[in-house]
């Protein structure tokens, strides 16, 4: 890509945003309404709200329970995924109770597990993102699982790979862009439940803070987390990009020849 | 070239332009050098209410280091027959013997190149990854899988496309990938269905002759599948003809052409053209549904 072709892109990209935020400013300058401060007054906040202590005990809490949970999902999810797809009668066993659950809305299961295992801990907070975030990564990985090219598995078997070298060479990499679907899908699930979990009974965590300020109504603040948790979101979901792009090269330039035959 | 796989070179039946056909009439033919065996081979595929009888009743054998194709209507039974030898596909009766032992899995020492030959390739591995991932899985050293592999890619002449991914390759590029896999495997069988299919003229001609070369080689039991009636009788020492659907054998014909086989000399004597014209009536009445004598439909 050239450097004039990248800078159009980047223009393109940053035009909305920086529109939005102009019209936010200047509609909003001057406002006397309670619920509705000027942009500028949020952004004169956001250093003063979330400063070093604040991030430390609330901020990097949330995200560490968010990774962890996300990452508990993504092990299960795929361990368990592939299990079910390489087995049909697992499957024929399994599925219908896992469609059963996936119905459930997450949320709703927050109180739940919080009779289980305590409404302050880490532990409900974490076993609620993995819940969550577990349906998305564990259904795709059992359609990619069993996408898998029967052509492929076929060689697989007749070179007689191990049973290792196919689960890790074949059967997770063939699967692997469908499983990223999934794991996109959970990454968004997931930061709405680490906000999610905080509601009921936290004192601490970002989710918690941002409660903590609509409650003590300091609207100002609240506003300041509500755009915390988006550039968060953002920052995620573009980290999440940057790793796809490299990890699944591959799948680019196979369904890029696709097309082009 | 010629350095390619000098240790594994197998001593090959001495007379090659007289193949065992019946198990009498060879010089030297001890149960023993039966190197497969197929011995009433019956496939009916099962689907949703649905019965396929693709495979009816196929017995032959093949002698070791022997070079056997395979030609019969489209959708009679060939890749059917190939993925049963390879143990991929469950049988509904009969069975195949390797070496002695009866298959009931993909046995050691065969490879098989695929008739989807591009769907046979990790898009997610290099050209040479895909080549050196089955060299891996035998414990070979890394600088012997690498002397293997790149000698493999020469053979086929894609020693500059290493480090492409299949995907970036031309139809008949792939195929030759497939190719150098199964090649650099150095099997004691090796199954090849329609390999050619999609690679031009000369390339073709000229992977043929390859063909022909690592036979000669590694000594290698070569069973060898194809639409192209020419292609069957230049290659081979045999061709089985094979029925409609379901399948039996029409024909076991032998190619009793010279050992050294020319593209153009070959192609042009008198004994090519009678083989030739053979076999393309018996697949003429394949077609057409001719079977054997007795044989109800
Ligand atoms: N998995 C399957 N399920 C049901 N029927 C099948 C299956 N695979 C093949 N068949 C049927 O069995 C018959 C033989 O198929 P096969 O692929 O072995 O033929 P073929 O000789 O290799 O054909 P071609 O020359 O077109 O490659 C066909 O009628 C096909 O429809
Ligand atoms: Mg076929």
């Amino acid at each position: 890509m050239t450097v004039r072709k990248a800078l159009t892109q980047l223009v393109l990209a940053l035009a909305l945003p920086v529109v939005l935020v102009a019209v936010w400013w200047f509609a909003s300058a001057g406002s006397t309404s309670f619920f509705w401060p000027p942009l500028s007054r949020i952004v004169e906040v956001f250093p003063e709200t979330w400063d070093a202590e604040r991030l430390v005990n609330d901020v990097l809490p949330s995200l560490a329970r968010l990774a962890i949970g996300y990452s508990i999902a993504l092990v299960a999810g795929v361990a368990l995924g592939s299990a079910i797809g390489l087995n049909p009668t697992l499957r024929a066993f399994l599925e219908p109770t896992l469609e059963f659950f996936r119905a459930i809305p997450p949320p709703v299961l927050v109180p739940i597990i919080a009779l289980f295992a305590g409404y302050t801990g880490w532990t409900s907070k974490i076993v609620t993102i993995a819940l969550g975030c577990l349906w998305p990564i564990l259904l795709n990985a059992v359609e990619g699982v069993r996408g898998l090219d029967e052509v492929l598995v076929d060689t697989s078997r007749s070179y007689r790979l191990r049973r290792r070298t196919h689960l890790f060479q074949v059967v997770l990499r063939g699967s692997s862009p469908q499983v990223a679907a999934g794991a996109r899908q959970a990454l968004s699930i997931g930061v709405i439940l680490m906000v999610i979990s905080e509601l009921f009974g936290a004192n601490r965590g970002l989710g918690a803070s941002i409660v903590q300020f609509q409650r003590a109504f300091a609207v100002p603040q609240m506003w300041t987390g509500i755009i915390l948790l988006g550039l968060i979101g953002f920052a995620l979901s573009v980290l999440f990009r940057v790793v796809e792009h490299y990890s699944l090269a591959w799948y680019r330039g196979l369904r890029q020849a696709d097309r082009g035959a | 070239m010629t350095s390619l796989f000098p240790t594994t070179r197998r001593t090959a039946p001495a007379d090659r332009t007289r193949p065992s056909t019946t198990p009498g009439d060879h010089v030297s033919t001890p149960s023993s050098d039966v190197a497969l065996d197929v011995r009433a081979l019956k496939k009916i595929y099962e689907g949703a209410g649905r019965q396929v009888e693709a495979v009816r009743d196929l017995t032959f054998s093949v002698a070791r280091g022997e070079l056997v194709c395979i030609v019969g209507p489209s959708g009679a039974g060939k890749t059917t027959l190939l993925r049963g030898i390879a143990g991929l596909l469950p049988l509904t009766s009969g069975e195949v013997v390797l070496d002695g032992a009866r298959v009931t899995g993909p046995p050691a020492g065969m490879a098989v190149v695929f008739q989807e030959y591009g769907r046979s390739l990790f898009p997610w591995l290099t050209v040479r990854q895909n080549v050196e991932l089955p060299l891996k899985e035998k414990g070979l050293k890394k600088a012997e899988r690498r002397e293997k592999v790149e000698a493999a890619l020469e053979a086929v002449g894609l020693a500059d496309s290493g480090d492409a991914h299949p995907w970036q390759l031309s139809g008949g590029m792939q195929q030759r990938v497939a190719i150098a896999r199964a090649v650099a495997y150095e099997p004691s069988v090796l199954l090849m269905d329609e390999p050619f299919a999609a690679v031009d003229a000369q390339t073709r001609a000229d992977l043929e002759d390859l063909v022909r070369t690592l036979w000669h080689r590694l000594g290698v039991t070569v069973l060898f599948v194809t639409h192209d009636i020419e292609e069957a009788v230049y290659l081979g020492q045999r061709v089985l003809v094979l029925s409609n659907r379901p399948t039996v054998i029409l024909e076991d014909v032998t190619v009793d052409l010279p050992d050294v086989r020319d593209q153009l000399e070959t192609r042009s004597t008198a004994r090519f053209a009678e083989l030739r014209h053979h076999v393309y009536e018996l697949v003429q009445k394949a077609k057409k549904g001719y079977r054997p004598d007795g044989e109800a439909v």
